[in-house]
C-alpha cells in the first residue's frame, strides 16, 4: 500500500490518529476486498448450483437442442444460439448508428446542441428494460407485423444464401424484433464510449489534417478513427457486453420456444429470458440445475467480453497523448 | 467527376448519414415516451397510488407494489452505498496503486454491466435456498449488489478529482488521515458521490430481473421482510403479460410512473454533476 499523503511521524500520538487510521483504512480496504469477493462468490455459487447438471449431461450440454423438463433432458445450444443471433442483430444495428451520433456529437453539432443531444441519448439508457419489453410487444411488434415484415419477405427471402433468415410468418415477435430493441438498447452505452474517446484526439493533430485540406469525413475516417480504434472496439464490446446479458426487454419480444430456427422471424430463447420465465417454475432440481448451467455459461461469456473491452479501453488511456 | 468534388460528395454523405441516425436514435426515445403517455396517462389515477393490487377485473391500484419497491430501493441502498463508498475511498486514497486496487477497479467494472439477472441467481442461491423462500431480505441485497459498482466507480472518479495539495495542506495542519478524508476529501466530492448514489437509486428502481427470484411478488398489502414483497418492476412484469384489460392498463400506469421518476433521477443526479465535471 502506498500512502499518497506522507504522514508526520508522530501521526500516532495526534488526537484520534492512533485508532482512527487502522480503523478506516481496513474498513476500507474490506469493502474493497468484498467487492472482489462478490466476483467469486457469483462464480462459485454458479459453479456448485451447474455441477449436478454438468455431471449429468457433460460438456453434451453446450451441443444438446433438447429441452424437456418431463423427459429430464436438457441442452444449452438452442438459448445459446438465441443468446448469439439477437446479440449480433443488435450490434449490426447498433454499431454504426452508435458511430453515427458520436460523429455528430463530436464533429457536426453546434456546441449548443452538443449537450441536450448527448443527454437524450443517455436517456435511453435510463429507461429500464422492462419498459423496452412491453413497448415493443405491444406497440413496435403489431406494426413491425403489418408493415414491415411481409416487404422484408417480399424483398429480402428471394435473395441468395440471406434469404431463408426473412423467410416466415410475420408474427412481429420472435428473434429478429429482439435483436432491433436490443440494439436501441446498447446504443447509448456504445455511443458514449466513441465519444468519449473520440474526444481524447489531440485539437492539434485534428487540426494539421483539416490544414492540409482534408474534409471532415476524412479527418475522422483517417485521423480520429486510427487514433482510437482499440477504444472504439473497447466500446463495442462493452455494448457486446451488455446485449448478451440483457433480461426483461428480450423476454417480452422474443417468444419463448426453445427451437433453433433459420428463420430471424421465428420465436426463440436466450439464456436470460430462458432464466426469467423458468426459474421459479424449475420443480427438479436438475432443470434448476440445467438453469443455473446456462447462467454459468452467460457468466463466463459476458466476462470475458466486459474484461477484453476494459483492457481495450485501459490501453487506449495508456497510448493516450503518444503516436500511434 | 473529379477528385475534389467527389471528396466533398462523400464528406457529404457521410456527415448527413451521422445526422441520420442521429435523428433515428432520438426518434426511439420520443417513441417510446409518447407511448407511455398515451397509453399510462389515462390510467394514472389517485386509486393507482392509494389501493392495492386488484383480482383480474376489480378496481384497485399499485400502491402495495409501490411501497414495497421503496423499500427495497432503499433497502438496497442503504446497503449498498456505505459500502460502495468505503471500496471507492480504498481504490482512490489508500490502494490508489496497490495490486489489490488494480484488480478491484476491474473486477468492478466488470461487475457494472454484468447481467443484472445473474445477480438474482447469485442471491437466490445464497439467501432463498438457505431461508427456504423468497423475501424481502433477498431483493434488497439483490438490488445492493448492483448499487455497489456504480458507487464505487462514481466515488472513486470524484475523490481523485480532489487535488492532493488540499490532502498535504490538511496533513500539515497535523489532521490524521482518516480526518484528511472525511472532513477535507469526502466535503470536496460530496456532490459527486451523491450524484453516484442518486445514480444507483435510478438504476435499482426499474431492475426487474434480480427480483424474480429474490423478492418475488405479493398481491396482498404486507411489509414483512422475511415473506415475498410486491413491488412494482415484477407486478408490471406480471400485469402487462395477463389477459385482463385492468392489469393491462395498471402496467401501463406504473410504467409510466417508474419511467417518469428515474429520468427524473437521471436529470437531477445530472444538475448535480454538472458544476464539478472535469475531464479526468
Amino acid at each position: 500500500m502506498s500512502h499518497t499523503v506522507t504522514q508526520p511521524t508522530r501521526g500516532g500520538a495526534v488526537r484520534g490518529g492512533r485508532w482512527g487510521d487502522p480503523l478506516f483504512a481496513n474498513l476500507a480496504l474490506a469493502a474493497a476486498v468484498l467487492v472482489f469477493l462478490m466476483v467469486l462468490g457469483i462464480l462459485a455459487s454458479l459453479w456448485a448450483g451447474a455441477t449436478p447438471a454438468l455431471e449429468r449431461f457433460g460438456l453434451g450440454f453446450l451441443t444438446s437442442e433438447a429441452w424437456n423438463p418431463v423427459t429430464e433432458e436438457f441442452g444449452a445450444l438452442a438459448p445459446v444460439y438465441g443468446t448469439l443471433v439477437t446479440s449480433a442483430i443488435a450490434m449490426l444495428v447498433g454499431v454504426p448508428v452508435s458511430f453515427g451520433i458520436a460523429v455528430f456529437i463530436t464533429e457536426l453539432a453546434p456546441p449548443w446542441l452538443k449537450r441536450p443531444v448527448a443527454t437524450a441519448v443517455e436517456l435511453l439508457a435510463a429507461i429500464p428494460s422492462i419498459i423496452y419489453g412491453m413497448w415493443g410487444l405491444f406497440v413496435f411488434a403489431p406494426l413491425f407485423a403489418d408493415h414491415v415484415q411481409p416487404w422484408m419477405t417480399e424483398h429480402l427471402a428471394g435473395l441468395p444464401l440471406i434469404g431463408p433468415l426473412f423467410d416466415g410468418p410475420p408474427m412481429g415477435i420472435g428473434m429478429f424484433t429482439a435483436g432491433l430493441i436490443l440494439a436501441i438498447m446498447i446504443i447509448p452505452f456504445i455511443s458514449s464510449v466513441m465519444r468519449d474517446v473520440f474526444e481524447t484526439v489531440p485539437p492539434m493533430l485534428k487540426e494539421s489534417a483539416y490544414g492540409l485540406g482534408a474534409t471532415t469525413w476524412e479527418v475522422v475516417r483517417y485521423v480520429v478513427l486510427p487514433y482510437t480504434k482499440v477504444g472504439v472496439v473497447g466500446g463495442i464490446m462493452l455494448g457486446l457486453g451488455r446485449a448478451l446479458g440483457e433480461t426483461m426487454a428480450v423476454t417480452f419480444v422474443i417468444g419463448n420456444a426453445h427451437e433453433i430456427s433459420a428463420s430471424l422471424f421465428m420465436p426463440g430463447n436466450t439464456i436470460s429470458s430462458t432464466l426469467a420465465n423458468e426459474f421459479t417454475e424449475a420443480d427438479s432440481e436438475l432443470h434448476l440445475s440445467s438453469l443455473v448451467a446456462l447462467g454459468l455459461i452467460l457468466f463466463l461469456v459476458t466476462f470475458v467480453v466486459l474484461a477484453l473491452a476494459k483492457l481495450l479501453l485501459l490501453r487506449l488511456s495508456a497510448g493516450e497523448g503518444r503516436a500511434s | 467527376m473529379d477528385l475534389y468534388t467527389r471528396r466533398r460528395l462523400r464528406n457529404a454523405f457521410h456527415l448527413g448519414m451521422s445526422l441520420v441516425v442521429t435523428l433515428f436514435g432520438l426518434f426511439w426515445l420520443a417513441w417510446l415516451l409518447g407511448t407511455l403517455l398515451v397509453k399510462g396517462l389515462p390510467w394514472l389515477t389517485w386509486e393507482v397510488l392509494t389501493e392495492p393490487t386488484p383480482p383480474p377485473g376489480g378496481h384497485g391500484g399499485l400502491a402495495n407494489a409501490i411501497v414495497g419497491s421503496l423499500i427495497l430501493t432503499a433497502l438496497g441502498v442503504l446497503i449498498g452505498a456505505p459500502i460502495g463508498i468505503l471500496a471507492g475511498t480504498y481504490l482512490a486514497e489508500f490502494g490508489r496503486h496497490s495490486r489489490l486496487g488494480k484488480v478491484v477497479r476491474f473486477v468492478n467494472d466488470v461487475l457494472l454491466s454484468a447481467p443484472s439477472i445473474l445477480l438474482g441467481v447469485f442471491v437466490y442461491e445464497i439467501l432463498v435456498v438457505p431461508l427456504g423462500h423468497f423475501s424481502g431480505w433477498a431483493g434488497g441485497v439483490a438490488l445492493a449488489l448492483i448499487v455497489i459498482p456504480v458507487v464505487v466507480r462514481t466515488t472513486e472518479d470524484m475523490m481523485r478529482l480532489v487535488p492532493d495539495t488540499l490532502r498535504e495542506a490538511a496533513a500539515a495542519l497535523g489532521a490524521p488521515y482518516w480526518k484528511v478524508i472525511a472532513a477535507v476529501v469526502y466535503r470536496a466530492s460530496f456532490t459527486g458521490i451523491l450524484t453516484g448514489v442518486l445514480l444507483a437509486v435510478a438504476r435499482i428502481s426499474g431492475e426487474t430481473a434480480p427480483l424474480l427470484f429474490t423478492a418475488l411478488n405479493n398481491q396482498f398489502w404486507s411489509l414483512d421482510m422475511g415473506k415475498p414483497l410486491a413491488n412494482l418492476p415484477v407486478t408490471i412484469f406480471q400485469f402487462a403479460m395477463s389477459p385482463y384489460d385492468n392489469w393491462q392498463h395498471l402496467a401501463w400506469a406504473g410504467a409510466l410512473l417508474i419511467t417518469f421518476s428515474v429520468l427524473l433521477l437521471n436529470v437531477l443526479a445530472r444538475t448535480f454533476l454538472r458544476p464539478s465535471r472535469t475531464k479526468d
